[in-house]
């Protein structure tokens, strides 16, 4: 551990007296000297640490773990190099996790520690700029949604969705197992879903698709006084946008099914809002705003209607009033989360994804309703103008369905979809396959920028 | 110490219109913002908000109208949220002592890190494109391994909750992969809610589990709530009172007798880091809360993360994918180097993503939250075997020393890394109300409900002994006021008491309700 400029002894972690700066001689965020520790160890009227631990000999663990302690910059060189290993690649991917160009005051307001490591607000009084935070969050989703109540997170949109099914569960009248979901889903959130009813005897069944929209004369054939909860996500996961939402809502309806659309923030600041096609349930993913490409980590958008506030899984802002007669915020309608209803919650959500809603709010509130609408307009005129030109090039054909498109759409490959995808990685570009035929190519902010140079590259590998 | 946090307050009418020009300006109380209706800090619709009409290129019938939304500059949004910043306490502020919670303060390094460019992919990516963030991944599945004493990890659950959700799947599946169905899950009375509330997600009836008068398992009413219905045991080590259960032998046996299996909650696990290990107290699946644990920041509520580890048996069906390693590479198996500094000796390996054979299938749409993950890889070789004991050492050690410093019973021990203080014939959450305005952060309040008006008290090795010092005195001094100044409580910080039940009987969940 030499070269860190930082202080080290030779005292071994075990003596209970050290006050190493580097793993190696103890934590170095504990902040102890040897003589306090001493002087804790005598205050408490015990001669070591070890006396402190009450683990019987037989399950002690007495061997290493074999973890080598590591400086901050060794580590930072070592993650750096590991991580390099990833191939530079414009990435043309989303299904359900976008990239977005995220402001850099996101950044620097949301890392301010008082934010980041803090907790959730149980101590409302010294809590109040994380609970306004979030109340402006569920406000904006209240305003984007149409729907009286949105959350302040689930985990991701595949959750959420999975919570909307045992949400429909809870609130219907009649009992009904059936939970129909579009044949054009994405895989982790049906897979999601189907784990979140397992403990029910609820069962998911998919609809059939006409080019790219529900097939509302399947659907309708589907239905039936079983059916609990019909699901459709607008746009659809091939960016499709669904053009008879209303519809699907009214069969709903006449089955006494719940409503459910999935959907994101940026897709609802120009497309129908869910109230107002009779959706009961919002969901989806929320971090399109806030976040870029980050592996898959999501922010789980939950919103719905007014009279179903007390089946609402997760936590929920409220804002009261305080001993000085001021507006103050405050988790409120707790007794339906876990620490109080423990097994008849409406959820086992605990932790949420509260920061990433901030970062949501700050970043939709950076571009406000001009910015947000002319971002959305921007996803759905880039795709068009993307497919045109790709339907031009020999050997694609695009966009695959005759539809209005958000971000993404699908082009049919005369060559098999998995060569043209494995051929665009090695130019630089990452796309998805699809199946043996399809490939699927989104654009947003970030990756615009590399549109001619993935045209180009396509014309030699399809 | 006495605290003030910032206060500033301005009237409600205090605020622009959508033209930005000044509405009425002060609030009837002369701006100085007392009474009914004047705010700490306006919200951002009520400092300007604009509708627009939503001109797309999209057909009528596929749009909405309008949007209304707050439109603020730059500026304007930066003193905003700053000024929220300056109304929420966070681990940087003071001592954070919540029970459970484990406030570690989140090394600044690990953020660098998480936020690293190569770091931001898509989940979707091709494994030969990103075998970096695989073999990351890899080696924390393995260091979480070899700290839980299991043999597989999963990365994939975004938090603790979901991790016991996933770990009860598993569970299930094991059980049905043999032919069985059981019907049940015990749960202490002392765990968290989420351990219920986890397994009823999964489709199980739970058996509460009564303490024993030591505060631990008693070995009687576990074989009277252990039998052929029995999915799993829940079970945290040490327990929410902090005591370490020191029948586990017997309880593992009792239950593994009877063809359940042993779930860990790790909500505790700093206490034991590098010192004993769940998978060999006889545990079969458990998570870990890297949030807690690993010192991964708590971000106001999250994210977080809560990988599950399992024995061999159970390792086919946790979810997919998983990772693994494809060519052997030079490392030894165990305790040997851990090959992590050297980049040159990872070089010939390969990582692959696979679905295990019976997998479960997901429990997050793609692979958990990964920049968090980032965070606890480096957390973890930062500290290294050394420090993860100290880790423990000092979370034992400040425990213990805060309960020898003040005035009230602790019923139960010996504990570690927490205890739970009675606050006796006063209520706990008044004491810890109270506890705010002496500058400090109070303690979890009310669990468990072993001890009544429980103080759940951890303060996490990052207290020094001074600001040990500092809670014991806020302890203290709240213990010599009178009742009056309790319920008055809090006066120094940024809100006065909350109406929590006026907030729950008139529930106003958006600034669109505020109106109403
Ligand atoms: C003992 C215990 N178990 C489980 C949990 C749930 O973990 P999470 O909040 O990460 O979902 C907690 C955290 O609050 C806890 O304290």
């Amino acid at each position: 551990m030499s070269g860190n400029g930082r202080e080290t002894t030779t005292h071994s972690h075990s003596s209970g007296g050290d006050r190493g700066r580097d793993g190696e001689h103890g934590s170095p965020f504990a902040p102890h000297t040897p003589d306090e520790t001493a002087a804790m160890l005598d205050a408490i009227g015990v001669e070591a640490q070890e006396e402190l631990f009450d683990i019987p000999e037989a399950v002690a663990f007495e061997r290493s773990l074999g973890i080598e302690p590591r400086s901050e910059r060794e580590i930072g060189r070592e993650v750096r190099g590991m991580l390099g290993r990833n191939d530079e690649l414009v990435e043309f991917l989303g299904r359900g996790h976008y990239d977005a160009y995220v402001p850099a005051l996101v950044d620097h307001l949301a890392d301010r520690s008082e934010f980041l490591s803090s907790y959730t607000q149980y101590q409302p009084e010294v809590t109040q700029g994380f609970l306004q935070a979030l109340f402006e969050y569920q406000s904006m989703l209240v305003e984007l949604t149409g729907l009286a109540v949105a959350n302040c997170s689930m985990y991701d949109a595949a959750t959420a969705l999975g919570e909307a099914a045992t949400l429909a569960r809870r609130v219907r009248e009649t009992s009904g197992h059936r939970v129909l979901v579009p044949e054009l889903l994405h895989g982790g959130r049906r897979a999601v879903l189907e784990n979140y009813i397992a403990g029910t005897d609820a069962a998911v069944e998919t609809y059939r698709h006409d080019d790219g929209n529900a097939d509302l004369a399947a659907l309708e054939s589907q239905l039936d006084d079983d059916a609990v909860l019909v699901y459709a996500e607008n746009p659809t996961v091939r960016g499709t946008i669904e053009e008879e939402l209303a519809e699907i809502g009214a069969l709903a309806g006449e089955h006494d099914a719940l409503f459910c659309l999935g959907s994101d923030p940026v897709a609802l600041s120009i497309l129908a809002e869910p109230a107002s096609v009779g959706a009961d349930v919002a969901v989806g993913e929320a971090s399109s705003l806030g976040l870029g490409a980050s592996g898959g980590m999501g922010l789980g958008l939950l919103a719905t209607r007014e009279e179903y506030l007390r089946q609402v899984p997760g936590r929920l802002v409220g804002a009261g009033t305080d001993a000085a007669g001021r507006r103050a915020y405050t988790l409120t309608l707790q007794t339906r989360e876990q620490h109080i209803r423990r097994e008849r919650a409406t959820s086992n959500i605990c932790t949420n994804q509260a920061w990433l809603a901030l970062r949501a709010a700050i970043h939709a509130a950076w571009l406000g309703p001009e910015g947000l609408c002319a971002l959305a307009e921007r996803c759905v005129t880039r795709p068009r103008d993307l497919a045109e030109r790709l339907n031009t090039i020999e050997g694609c054909a695009a966009p695959v369905h005759d539809r209005h498109h958000f971000r993404e759409f699908l082009v049919r490959t005369d060559r098999p979809a998995a060569d043209v995808a494995a051929d665009l990685e090695a130019r630089g570009f990452a796309i998805h396959a699809v199946d043996e035929t399809l490939v699927q190519v989104c654009i947003t902010e970030a990756n615009a920028a590399h549109v001619d140079d993935l045209a180009a590259a396509f014309e030699v590998v399809a | 110490m006495i605290y003030d946090q910032a206060r500033w307050t301005r009237g409600a009418s205090e605020k622009r219109d959508g033209n930005g020009d000044e509405s009425e300006g002060e609030s009837e109380e002369g701006g100085e913002g007392h009474g009914k209706g004047s705010v700490y800090e306006p919200l951002l619709a009520e400092k300007r908000s604009r509708e627009v009409g939503v001109a797309s290129s999209l057909p009528d019938d596929l749009t909405r109208d309008s949007l209304e939304l707050p439109a603020l500059a730059e500026p304007e949004l930066a003193r905003h949220y700053t000024r929220l910043s300056q109304t929420n306490y966070g681990v940087e502020t003071g001592p954070f002592p919540l029970g459970s919670c484990t406030m570690k303060y989140n090394p600044a390094f690990t953020e660098d890190l998480a936020a690293l460019p190569d770091a931001a992919i898509h989940p979707e990516r091709s494994a030969a494109s990103t075998q970096g963030t695989l073999e990351l991944r890899y080696r924390l599945q393995e260091y979480l391994a070899r700290i839980g004493g299991m043999d597989s990890v999963t990365l994939q659950p975004p938090a603790g909750a979901a991790g016991e959700f996933t770990g009860i799947l598993i569970a299930r599946a094991y059980h049905e992969h043999r032919g069985e169905r059981r019907a049940e899950v015990v749960v202490p009375e002392s765990a968290h809610g989420t351990n219920f509330a986890s397994a009823a997600l999964a489709g199980y009836e739970v058996v509460e589990l009564p303490a024993g008068e030591d505060g631990r398992v008693d070995l009687d009413a576990l074989d009277a709530a252990v039998g052929a219905e029995t999915a799993a045991l829940m079970l945290t080590n040490p327990n929410t009172l902090g005591l370490f259960e020191r029948d586990i032998e017997a309880i593992a046996d009792v239950v593994h007798d009877a063809g359940g299996l042993l779930y860990y909650d790790g909500a505790n696990l700093n206490a034991l880091l590098g010192r004993a290990r769940p998978g060999d107290m006889g545990f079969d699946v458990m998570h870990y809360n890297v949030h807690k644990t690993f010192a991964t920041p708590h971000g106001g509520g999250g994210p977080g993360a809560g990988p599950v580890g399992v024995v061999d048996d159970l390792a086919p069906f946790l979810p997919t994918p998983q990772v693994r390693a494809v060519e052997q590479d030079r490392r030894e198996p165990d305790g040997g180097a851990d090959g992590s500094g050297t980049e040159g000796s990872a070089g010939s390996t390969r990582y692959e993503r696979f679905a295990p054979a019976h997998s479960i299938g997901k429990v997050h749409g793609y692979a958990g939250n990964w920049p968090v993950l980032v965070k606890a890889y480096a957390y973890i070789a930062r500290l290294g075997d050394a420090g993860l004991r100290d880790a423990s050492a000092k979370a034992v050690l400040n425990a213990n020393y805060l309960a020898s410093r003040i005035d009230y019973e602790i019923p139960y021990g010996p504990f570690h890394h927490e205890f739970v203080a009675s606050a006796g014939d006063r209520d706990a959450a008044d004491v810890a109300r109270r506890m705010l305005d002496h500058g400090v952060h109070p303690p979890t309040t009310k669990w468990p409900e072993a001890v009544p008006e429980a103080l759940m008290t951890e303060p996490t090795e990052v207290e020094s002994r001074a600001t040990l010092d500092q809670l014991a005195a806020a302890f203290d001094r709240v213990a010599a006021e009178d009742d009056a100044v309790l319920d008055a409580a809090p006066e120094r910080t940024s809100a006065a008491r909350i109406d929590q039940t006026d907030a729950a009987r008139n529930p106003r969940l958006s600034w669109h309700a505020l109106d109403e």
